[in-house]
This record gives C-alpha cells, structure tokens and sequence, in this order.
C-alpha cells in the first residue's frame, strides 16, 4: 500500500495536503493497524495528497500525561513538535481521539499549533467538498450502534461527525442508553489501557457492551481504536462474537465503498 | 419598653450576621490557600455560564424529575426572600406588614398570594425530596460516604424548609387582619378556620411567635450553611462563573515542568551553571498535590460548593463497576481536609502547624486515584460545574513525579514511550509496517 512519508515529500521538494497522524496503536496494534490501513484506502478513493512521519513518528505522550507523568509527556511533545514544525505542518488528520485531544488541546501552549481533525471529521469534509462518496447499498439495513469516545466526544464535543457518516451507509443507527455526552468509558482512557483494573465487581468494557447489546445490534461502530479494543474484548466475553462486529468507521466506509 | 421587640430584633440580626461575615472570612481565607490559577478571561462568557446555569439552573433539568423539583424549592426559596425583607423592616421599625402600604393592596396581595402558593408546593417538593433520599432506593444516596453527617445535614434542610413554609402558613393565617382584608391570602384562608375558637388576643400570639421564630429560623439557616453541603446556595455563583472554559480533554501542560524539559532538552544548556539572579532562593517545585494547598483556589472554591448530590458519582465508570473511586467523595474529602487545616490555622493564631496529615492517603488513597480513566462523565454530569477529574490527576501527578509510584504496568508503560516511543514494546523502526501487511 502506497504511504509516502514527510521524508520522501521533502525529498522532493512537495508539502502534501495533510499529514496523517497514524499514532501508536494505529502503526503497532494488529486489530487498528487495520483502521489504518482502511483510512489510508479511503484517502487514496478522495485522491488526497497526504504523508504519514512514519519512522519518526513518536508517541504523543498521552498516556504518560494521564498516568501523571507531565515529564514524559512533555519531553514527547517538544520532540514531536519540533518533527512536526520542522516540516513545516499545518493539518493534521488522526483515528485516535487520544492523539486528535492532546495535538489539538495539550500542544499548542508547547509551541505547537496545528489545525487537527478526526478522521471522522475529515471524511465528513470530503464528502462535503464532493471528493467522497458514501456506497449506501453494501451495509443497508444493518442495525449500527455508536460507541461515543471520551476524548472525541465529552473531551471536544464531536458528537455529529461520526453519527452523519454512519447514517450515510444506509443502516439503521440506534442510540444507546447512555450515548453522546453521558456516553460511558469504554475503560481505556487515563492510561487504563495499560494496566490491570482496580478491584471491582465487573470490567468497564463489559459493562459498556452490555450497553450496546441492548440496542440489538449487528455492528458496533467505533471511532477509537482503544475503544474497539475494549468493546471486541468485552463482545467475546459475552460470547457474541458470531452475531456482533465491532468495526471502526474508516473501515465500514471502506467496505461499503468495496475497497 | 415600647422599643424592647425592635432592639432585640436588631441585636439578634446583628448577631446573626455578623456570625455569618466571620464565617464567610474564614472560607474565603481558606480558599485562598489554594495556588494561583488566572480565570478571569473571557468575561462574558463567564457571566453566561453563571446565569444559565447557577441562575437558570441549566444542567439540573437533565435529570427532569429531581431537576423540577429543585427548581420549585430554588424559585420559592429566591422569591420567599423578598418576604424576608419585609420582615425585617418591621421588625427594625415596629411596621407591620410595611409593603402593603407601600405598593398597594393589589400588587401586595398578588404576590403574598403566590407566595402562599410557591410555600405549598415547596413543602411538597420538600417531603418528596425526603422520601426520595430515605425511603427509595436510589444508589446514590446510599453509597459509602453519605453515611453520618452527610446523609443528616440533607435532612436536616429539609425539615428547616417544612418548618419554615409551615411558620409563614400559619402567620399569615393567624394575621387577623390580613385575614379580613381577604387579599393574598390564597392558602391560608383554609387553615385560619383552625383557628375559629380563639381570642383575639391568643391570634395575635400565635402570630407574633411564628414571625418571631420564622425570622430567627432564617438566621440560624442562614448560619447553618457554612457547615453545610448547602452552601452551593451561595457558591453556586462564583463556581460557575469561575469553571474551566477549555475543552475538557485539555489537561493543563504544568509551567514548572516546561522550564526543566527546556533545559533538558536544550543542547546548549550548561548543567552546572550558576541559577541566574534572584534565582538561588526559589523553593524547588512540588509537581503535582498531596495536599489541599497545593490545589489552585478553583479547586478549592468547587470543593465548599460541592452539593454531595452525587450526579458525578452515578456516572462515573469506575464506580458503577464497583471500585473504590466516588468523585463525589474525592470533592468530600478535599473540603474535610481544607476545613481541618483551618482549623488548625485557627487554634495555631494564623499560621498552619504540621499535623502530620494530607490529602493524599489520610483522605483520598491511591487505588482510588488510580481507577479513574479521565473520561470526564463527571465534570460533565456536575450541576454546578465541578471539576473532581483535575483533583484526581494532580494527585496522579504527585504520586508518579514526586513518589515514583505508579502501578508497575503503568511503569512500563511509560519505559516503553521514552525509549520507543510506544507504550507497547516495539521498535520505533517498524513503525511504518503496517503500511505493508495484509
Ligand atoms: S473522570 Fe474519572 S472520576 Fe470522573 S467519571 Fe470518569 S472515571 Fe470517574
Ligand atoms: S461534584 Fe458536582 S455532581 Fe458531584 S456530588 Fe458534588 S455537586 Fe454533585
């Protein structure tokens, strides 16, 4: 698959569109490397002229910051920052609301100021500029239910990018009990991903599943790759798997688009 | 002797208030420990947020039910104080119902009417509240930290409230001549009946005693409310006004750190240099709070406006999947610990002595802190726009930049982003690799 990198643009002498945020998750974790790959496949569809950092990418200290290590996450930030102003960005696009928060919010006051999307919101302005459209015939009729993430929703208040996409698959999209601003955690954020829960009597991600269950549906759309984590693990201890995917939105359009 | 009733009435305002202008000192002497943090930008917004939501009482109406009735009691509670006011002109001067004449018997009566009314229905919002809160089952008034103090002082105001409608129902019912003028007296024209039987003497004592406890009632509330969860009453205002503005998921970047990566990461910067002029003194930098002191005064200010009403709580993942986190607990715990060190400013003559406790630990324990994914259902559900997530993640901050004491995942989890850049264990090299699988 074809990803050019802010090297080789810079080699010759090209500044692309956007730059694509792919972050940690997306490059390492086998089930968002798929994310990853279905967005970078719609991208190519809207023929937009992006690049990744690739290799020089780092974390974006996120989870180091959440934890309480402000150390961490700054040294991350100024290190990045410095990548990213040395080539020069100005638009970013990202798949991780925890990289889309902290690049938007954190970095700024660091001396890095970018204009960042979610992927969500970029594709919405694709359609929206006629460079996308939506195949609404591949998923049509399927009951899809939105799991909202905490740092794409209450922590910057995008509630209606994801939902305007996913309507425009042609599917029946259901509300959970708990959805937009009181959606619950899916329990990987404040570097929860990282570590065992404290004692409880049940998993966050579990209870959260149980939300979405209740809706019936046959796909769980996510727009985090932490967050597909969490509601894939918690459809297996449910044992649903056979009837219920979880599936981010980058890669239902790429598969209502046939890519 | 003529005089007695309004010298008295005056000694006992006086005392009333100056009691309570002791108290407010206090709090805001006690607020004021709490470090600097600038909100004072964005005016007009500001101003908005108090009003939609401290005065309009925006965020209450998500939950409908108890959303209407606390408006019911909040609007009968503003407008009974013009009531108030009334009461103490007579009392000062020896008048007797002064507004009447003042605005005419039309308009008086207009509004003692509806006042009548709003007292009958905050005496029912009242005893629904209090069946609410002791007899169903609602979890968030049975968690752990209502017990004792906290679940008495809820009920305590309730019955203040059913005292008082009940006092200013009877007073004007046994106002004899209120009662004949026949204007307002929506309500109390059907209990003055009660009365049928007695003197006109016996009338007038009964009503003199409901005036006179109903207004001393009203100081002793007024008092009450430094001790109490109601102080939200007044610091609703300044709380809102005072909130963050940012986006929730904005975490504040810490100033004192910046300075350190700087120099760290400045190749040019000599280690051993001299610290510049005016330097040599500073007091190295606590990251992060174990203690109410080292919270900024909006943390502070949010924790005596705290309503323990536990809308925080009743969202918050952790909690409802049973660990030990209640943000409610964490605002609880913080104004336990800022009025415990008063106190002790107090008995020490105005400087804090080390009693050997903190926040951290003595009140708030560390598996609390932990379990808290920041997600922000807290901040978000708060009716009055309280922040307990920034308390929790300032005493993350303490825990890990201070105490080294983070989880032993989480240490390897932040091992793995300074020497990979990755949480996980992988080298930065193949970080494009995905681009070439499937
Ligand atoms: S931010 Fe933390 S304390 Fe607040 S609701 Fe979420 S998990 Fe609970
Ligand atoms: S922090 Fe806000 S939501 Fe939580 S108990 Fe206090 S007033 Fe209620």
């Amino acid at each position: 698959m074809n990803v050019p990198t802010m090297a080789d643009m810079m080699a010759q002498g090209k500044q692309p569109e956007v730059l694509f945020w792919v972050g940690a998750a997306g490059s390492y974790d086998d089930r968002a490397k798929k994310i990853s790959r279905a967005f970078v496949k719609i991208l190519h569809q809207a023929k937009v002229d992006f690049a990744v950092l690739g290799t020089e990418e780092s974390s974006t200290g996120d989870a180091a910051k959440r934890a309480g290590n402000e150390f961490l996450f700054q040294m991350q930030a100024m290190m990045n920052i410095e990548v990213l102003n040395g080539y020069e960005v100005k638009k970013i696009v990202t798949c991780d609301p925890h990289s889309f928060n902290t690049l938007k919010n954190e970095y700024p006051s660091l001396g890095g100021k970018y204009e960042v999307f979610h992927h969500t919101q970029f594709i919405q302005n694709l359609i929206a500029e006629g460079r996308l459209k939506i195949d609404d015939t591949t998923l049509k009729g399927k009951r899809v239910t939105f799991h909202d993430p905490c740092y794409l929703g209450r922590a910057n208040e995008v509630y209606e990018s994801p939902r305007e996409l996913i309507k425009r698959l042609g599917v029946n999209l259901t509300e959970m009990k708990r959805n937009k601003s009181t959606a619950l955690c899916c329990g990987a954020g404040g570097a929860q991903m990282f570590k065992d829960a404290e004692k409880g009597d049940k998993e966050i991600n579990v209870l959260r599943t149980e939300d979405a269950l209740e809706t019936k549906p046959n796909i769980i759309a996510t727009g985090c790759p932490y967050c597909n984590t969490m509601m894939t693990d918690g459809i297996k201890f449910k044992e649903k798997e056979a009837e219920v995917v979880v599936k981010d939105i980058a890669e239902l359009i790429a598969e209502a688009n046939h890519l | 002797m003529q005089y007695l009733p309004n010298i008295i009435f005056a000694l006992a305002l006086a005392l009333g208030l100056s009691f309570f202008a002791m108290n407010i000192r206090k709090l805001l002497r006690n607020i004021k420990l709490g470090k600097e943090v600038n909100r004072t930008d964005k005016k007009p917004e500001r101003l908005k947020n108090m009003l939609m939501i401290a005065l309009g009482q925006s965020k209450m109406v998500k939950r409908p039910f108890s959303g209407f009735l606390h408006i019911v009691v909040y609007v009968g509670f503003i407008i009974i104080n013009i009531e108030v006011l009334e009461i103490i002109i007579d009392g000062l001067f020896g008048t007797h119902r002064v507004f009447k004449g003042l605005i005419g018997d039309g308009l008086y009566g207009f509004l003692i009417g509806v006042f009548e009314v709003l007292a009958v229905l905050v005496f029912v919002a009242v005893i629904v509240f209090w069946l609410r809160r002791n007899i169903s089952n609602i979890k968030r008034f049975l968690s752990k930290e209502m017990k004792g103090w906290p679940k008495n002082d809820g009920n305590y105001i309730l019955y203040f409230e059913m005292v008082l409608m009940t006092l200013f129902l009877v007073m004007n019912a046994t106002d004899a001549s209120f009662q004949q003028a026949g204007i307002g007296n929506t309500i109390s024209q059907f209990i003055a009946p009660l009365f049928d039987g007695f003197s006109p003497e016996g009338l007038h004592t009964i009503e003199r005693t409901c005036w006179w406890i109903h207004i001393l009632g009203i100081l002793v509330f007024l008092n009450y409310l430094y001790y109490s969860k109601h102080l939200h009453i007044l610091l609703a205002f300044p709380n809102t006004y005072f909130a963050n503005l940012n986006p929730k998921g904005q975490f504040t970047n810490l100033e004192s750190v910046t300075t350190e990566v700087k120099l760290m990461m400045d190749p040019d910067a000599d280690p051993y240099a001299a610290p510049a002029e005016g330097e040599e003194e500073a007091i190295p930098e606590k990251f992060g709070a174990s203690d109410v002191a080292d919270l900024n005064w909006v943390q502070l200010l949010n924790a005596y406006t705290c309503t323990e009403c536990g809308r925080c709580t009743s969202s918050c993942p952790a909690n409802l999947t049973g660990k030990e986190l209640s943000p409610r607990k964490i605002m609880m715990d913080t104004r336990d610990r800022l009025e415990e060190v008063g106190r002790n400013i107090d008995a020490n003559k105005g400087v804090f002595v080390d009693d050997g406790k903190q926040l951290l630990n003595d009140y708030i324990s560390p598996e609390e802190l932990w379990a808290c994914t920041s997600c922000n259902a807290c901040v978000e559900e708060c009716p009055v726009n309280i922040d307990p997530l920034s308390i929790i993640m300032d005493m993350r901050r303490y825990l890990v930049m201070e105490e080294s004491a983070a989880p032993q995942e989480l240490n390897m989890m932040m091992t793995n982003i300074e020497n990979n850049g990755a949480p996980w264990q992988y080298n930065q090299q193949d970080r494009l690799n995905w681009a070439n699988e499937e």
